[in-house]
């Protein structure tokens, strides 16, 4: 009876969750989602007489690999979540069609089969106990396919330090470099900071110069961009005309920026945005 | 009948016994002088000239062997090895009376022309292919007429076609000159077709194409009717015979030494050689295949006559009146044993004088910068006496002046065809009138009367080493004829080979026909001297009767190959090209087409995006798990 | 509960391929194969204890290996992939094709 409820509320929720992960727009959610079926499943495997693989599937799955999901979000942008218009045509339609088509054929054939009784594992286990059973089964009979997945695992992180790394192709610029740079770009000097009002003196708020017009660059982009999204813009119609036309040239940039492919101007632009100053090209 | 032939023996040791020594040198001086090629630059024509001269030694060896044998015993044949063993074809060589004539003649006259040719060429910087191609053709030559079989023989005959081709064009950077080579091989090709089939009908009937075995008959029939009519063929077009005679005349392109060798001395007889060497075989005296022979040579002996009158060109003159002599060659070789051995007696005589006219009118040449037309020359006599005087001495002996060699073989073949033909007989007596008119023509225009020369013409004597040849050939001219047909030397040494006639010959020095001929001969001689000696010749070639025009167009020769082989060919090719485009082409491109176009639209499946590759996998393995359960239900 | 456990997983399963088909962040998709994976080991250890022999987990467990190191290898390819071109999205990689 306790193993009917865990099911049925582990079920719901991993069903909820993984459907969650598909449907969520920002991927952060969806890699939460998923922690959430993982660790679901993790208790189910406890359930069904599986301890060392409801321990597996915390440390490997929900630790090491989600944590690798999460650093990978980080690194290509939490920013970028998808839009939800399909471009494909009926890919969607086709999608679901089929994924409820296959879930139902597998719910007909596992309704439709008749089980033996459970064996349990009470049985094979009853030597030595689970553990010695597991480590007699992997360091034996298993003992080649093992230790083939060491050789596995060395060949996965030397790929993925091969792939990750980025051959530097020019010199690292110096500090001179970059004030050269700097000076011969339409802006020598560093980019306004935001404005300070007693209402509010959050990053968002452009500074005002001194014929009091708004001063557009003191705005991040991304921040300006994110403001429109989600209609953050002060009551200011100054200051929200400014953060808006931040976010306009923002998207104008983001047309431009996927066609510069080569790495080194995708360089060029990652080092221009380290820098506080805003050297665009 | 007592038309038998000595059988052939097997010889082996001494001279005859090595006799492929001969076809040996020649071959080895073509080898060295082609692979090593330009290392041979410098003493290239003297090795040609060597490998000619040793050929020519071993021949006069194994000549002077032959005849201390017994004269039944002249037929040698001499076993090299097995060529085709299937067929039991063997190569040998069969060394008698007929073809040690043939293997004299050829190294003697060509050993002859090769030391002319070292003057001749002496500034052709490709002298040494030059004098390569000779050898070769010198060897293919004796191959075709010491061949013991048929098969060595179409050897040597395909090899002189190369030869020949290969001299032709000789200086394929004029276009004219490669396209008469071109034209001299395709025209023997059909001649070559006609001997190739005629070697099939005689092995399909006898099962051997060697002369040792295959039986000499006395009455004709079907079988032997058609293997002579293409043996013929084959003959007129290696021989330049009506109506395979187009292309000797273009053939002149080549250097005027190739012109003597090839297509005057010796290639263009193997035609007659082939005749005779067959004739116990297949062309039995009074046969239809004789006949046949006998009026292709008097028809050809006339048109080579008439062309002769017309032409300007020295060299084509001179072409024109080789085929009229070998048409009376053919005539001769029509008539049975006799008729042979005139017909290979004037043979040899022509190749002696012949030769003498071609090297001399190449030496005019030398002397007036490659100048080849008449109407341009004119008295030369004194500029050049000693080309004059062997040239004069060739043209007498050509036209039959009584005691020459020329008037004893020529009225040897003409007394012969009356005894045998009148009508035939006639025509050769009317040819022999032409002939003294053309010849007559040419030294009258060439020698006599007033200089025409070009502006920058230097005539000058030749260099030693080309008039020596000429003064050899002159003698040969003056005296060989009369050696070989009184008391019927040639045809009493023949006899083993060629059959006997039944009553000797006996030449008359006074007869109807030859006194007639001389008449002729005279009168035709007087018209030109009044004619180009005594009247002005225009430098410009006048307009000319029609007579004048048929006989300069090579009697419209070309112009029928044009429109009755050409043409259709022609019209045949575009019907077949239309096919092929259209038939051919269109189904294989429509397909291709078909295919084309179904991939074209087919590729678009493949977007480029995986999601979508994604989708039809899983709906695939959807449709998979479907019908796994279906087959599991059921 | 062998039946449910199975249900379960089938849901689980085609939830996950629905993902892949529908997302377009390579890194969503990605935590969907990942799902799909997951929801094979949880049939595997169904079946395990069904019929009472523990090989069902020694496959779920070497699944888990394997998972990890596609994981770590496919990541790098898409950071590469991001590196390079600015996008994470699977139909931007669409060069190869007619």
């Amino acid at each position: 009876m306790g193993e009917t409820i865990t099911f049925w509320v582990l079920a719901v929720v991993s069903v909820g969750a993984a459907l969650g992960m598909v449907f969520n727009r920002k991927a952060v959610y969806s890699a939460l989602m998923l922690g959430t079926v993982m660790l679901c499943l993790a208790v189910l495997y406890a359930v069904q007489d599986a301890p060392f693989l409801a321990a597996v599937q915390i440390i490997v799955y929900t630790g090491a690999i989600m944590m690798l999901f999460l650093f990978v979000l980080m690194l290509v942008g939490v920013d970028s979540s998808d839009s939800f218009v399909e471009t494909l045509k009926g890919q969607r339609v086709w999608a679901v069609l089929a994924g409820i088509g296959f879930a139902t054929l597998i719910i007909l054939a596992v309704g439709n089969a008749i089980f033996a009784p459970e064996v349990g594992l009470a049985q094979v286990t009853a030597q030595g106990g689970y553990i010695r059973s597991i480590a007699l089964l992997i360091f034996t009979k298993y003992v080649f396919a093992f230790e083939i997945t060491s050789a596995l695992l060395i060949t996965a992180a030397l790929g993925a330090m091969v792939l990750a790394h980025r051959e530097r192709l020019t010199d690292k610029p110096t500090q001179k470099d970059l004030s050269r740079a700097r000076f011969l770009g339409d802006r020598p000097s560093p980019l306004p900071g935001p404005g300070t009002y007693a209402t509010g003196n959050a990053i968002d708020m452009p500074a005002l110069l001194p014929d009091g017009s708004a001063a557009e660059s003191s705005v991040n982009r991304y921040i300006a961009r994110y403001d429109v999204e989600h209609d953050h813009l002060p009551d200011d119609p100054r200051l929200a005309e400014a953060i808006k036309h931040r976010a306009e040239e923002d998207a104008d940039e983001r047309e431009i920026a996927p066609r510069a492919e080569e790495q080194d101007a995708e360089a060029e632009v990652r080092d221009a945005e380290e820098t506080p100053n805003e050297v665009t090209k | 009948m007592e038309s038998e032939i000595a059988q052939i023996t097997q010889h082996t040791g001494g001279v005859i016994g090595n006799a492929w020594l001969m076809i040996a040198f020649p071959l080895l001086g073509a080898f060295i002088l082609l692979v090593f090629n330009r290392l041979t630059d410098r003493w290239g024509h003297l090795l040609g000239v060597a490998m000619s001269l040793a050929s020519f030694v071993v021949a006069v060896l194994a000549f002077f062997e032959l005849i201390g044998l017994g004269e039944a015993e002249r037929r040698r044949a001499v076993h090299l090895y097995e060529f085709i063993p299937n067929l039991d074809i063997n190569m040998g060589l069969l060394i008698d009376p007929l073809s040690i004539s043939f293997a004299l003649l050829i190294t003697g006259v060509g050993s002859l022309i090769h030391i002319y040719s070292i003057g001749y060429m002496a500034h052709d910087e490709h002298r040494r292919r030059f004098f390569a191609y000779l050898n070769l053709f010198v060897a293919a030559m004796l191959l075709l007429v010491l061949a013991d079989n048929y098969v060595g023989l179409f050897i040597g005959w395909e090899g002189v076609g190369l030869a020949s081709y290969l001299l032709i064009g000789f200086w394929q950077f004029k276009p004219s000159a490669a396209v008469a080579a071109k034209k001299a091989f395709v025209v023997n090709r059909v001649g070559d077709l006609g001997l190739l089939v005629g070697m099939f009908v005689i092995f399909t009937t006898y099962q051997t194409l060697s002369f040792a075995e295959l039986k000499p008959i006395e009455v004709e029939n079907g079988t032997t009717l058609a293997i002579g009519l293409l043996l013929l063929l084959g003959a007129c077009g290696k021989s330049a015979q009506l109506p395979l005679q187009s292309w000797l005349l273009d053939a002149m392109e080549g250097p005027t030494p190739v012109s003597a060798l090839i297509h005057a001395a010796t290639m263009v007889t193997a035609g007659v050689y082939l005749v005779v060497r067959s004739g116990a075989y297949f062309f039995p005296e009074g046969s239809g295949a004789a006949l046949a022979v006998a009026i292709v040579g008097a028809a050809t002996l006339l048109a080579g006559a008439i062309i002769g009158c017309a032409k300007d060109d020295i060299k084509k003159g001179l072409a024109g009146s080789t085929m009229s002599q070998i048409g009376y060659m053919m005539l001769g070789a029509g008539l049975g044993p006799a008729g042979y051995a005139f017909a290979i007696g004037h043979l040899i005589t022509h190749g002696f004088f012949k030769a003498d006219l071609f090297l001399g009118a190449g030496s005019v040449m030398h002397g007036m910068n490659d100048e080849v037309n008449m109407r341009k020359y004119g008295g030369l006599r004194k500029y050049m006496p000693l080309t004059f005087w062997t040239f004069f001495i060739g043209y007498l002996a050509i036209i039959g002046f009584p005691l020459l060699s020329g008037y004893f073989t020529k009225d040897g073949i003409i007394e012969t065809a009356i005894e045998h033909n009148q009508v035939l007989g006639w025509l050769a007596v009317l040819g022999a009138g032409i002939t003294g008119f053309y010849m007559s023509r040419m030294v009258f225009m060439t020698f006599f009367g007033q200089k025409r020369w070009a502006e920058d013409a230097h005539p000058h004597e030749s260099p030693t080493v080309m008039t020596v040849p000429l003064i050899v050939l002159s003698i040969g001219a003056i005296f060989l004829g009369g050696y070989l047909v009184l008391s019927n030397r040639l045809l009493l040494f023949l006899a083993p080979a060629v059959g006997r006639p039944e009553e000797l010959p006996t030449f008359h020095f006074v007869s109807v026909p030859g006194i007639t001929t001389l008449a002729l001969v005279a009168v035709g001689a007087g018209y030109a001297w009044v004619r180009y000696a005594q009247a002005e010749v225009p430098v410009v070639q006048p307009r000319g009767s029609f007579v004048t025009t048929f006989a300069r167009r090579d009697l419209y020769g070309d112009a029928l190959n044009e429109s009755l082989l050409m043409r259709p060919g022609q019209w045949l090719t575009r019907i077949a090209v239309f096919f092929d485009n259209r038939g051919v082409d269109g189904l294989v491109n429509g397909l291709a087409a078909g295919i084309g176009g179904s991939s074209g639209r087919l590729r678009r499946i493949q977007t480029g995006f995986a999601r979508t590759y994604a989708l039809s996998i899983f709906i695939g393995a959807a449709l998979l798990t479907g019908a796994l359960l279906l087959v599991g239900t059921i | 509960m062998t039946t449910h456990y199975l249900v379960l997983s089938g849901l689980l399963f085609a939830i996950g391929a629905m993902g892949v088909l529908i997302r377009r962040n390579a890194i969503v998709v990605f935590m969907c194969v990942e799902l799909m994976l997951n929801a094979c080991n949880l049939a595997f250890v169904t079946f395990s204890r069904q019929v009472g022999n523990l090989e069902g987990q020694i496959i779920a467990f070497f699944v888990m290996v394997v998972a990890a190191a596609e994981v770590v290898v496919g990541l790098a390819i898409i950071v590469t992939i991001f590196r390079t071109r600015r996008s994470a999205s699977v139909d931007d990689a669409n060069l190869l094709k007619y």
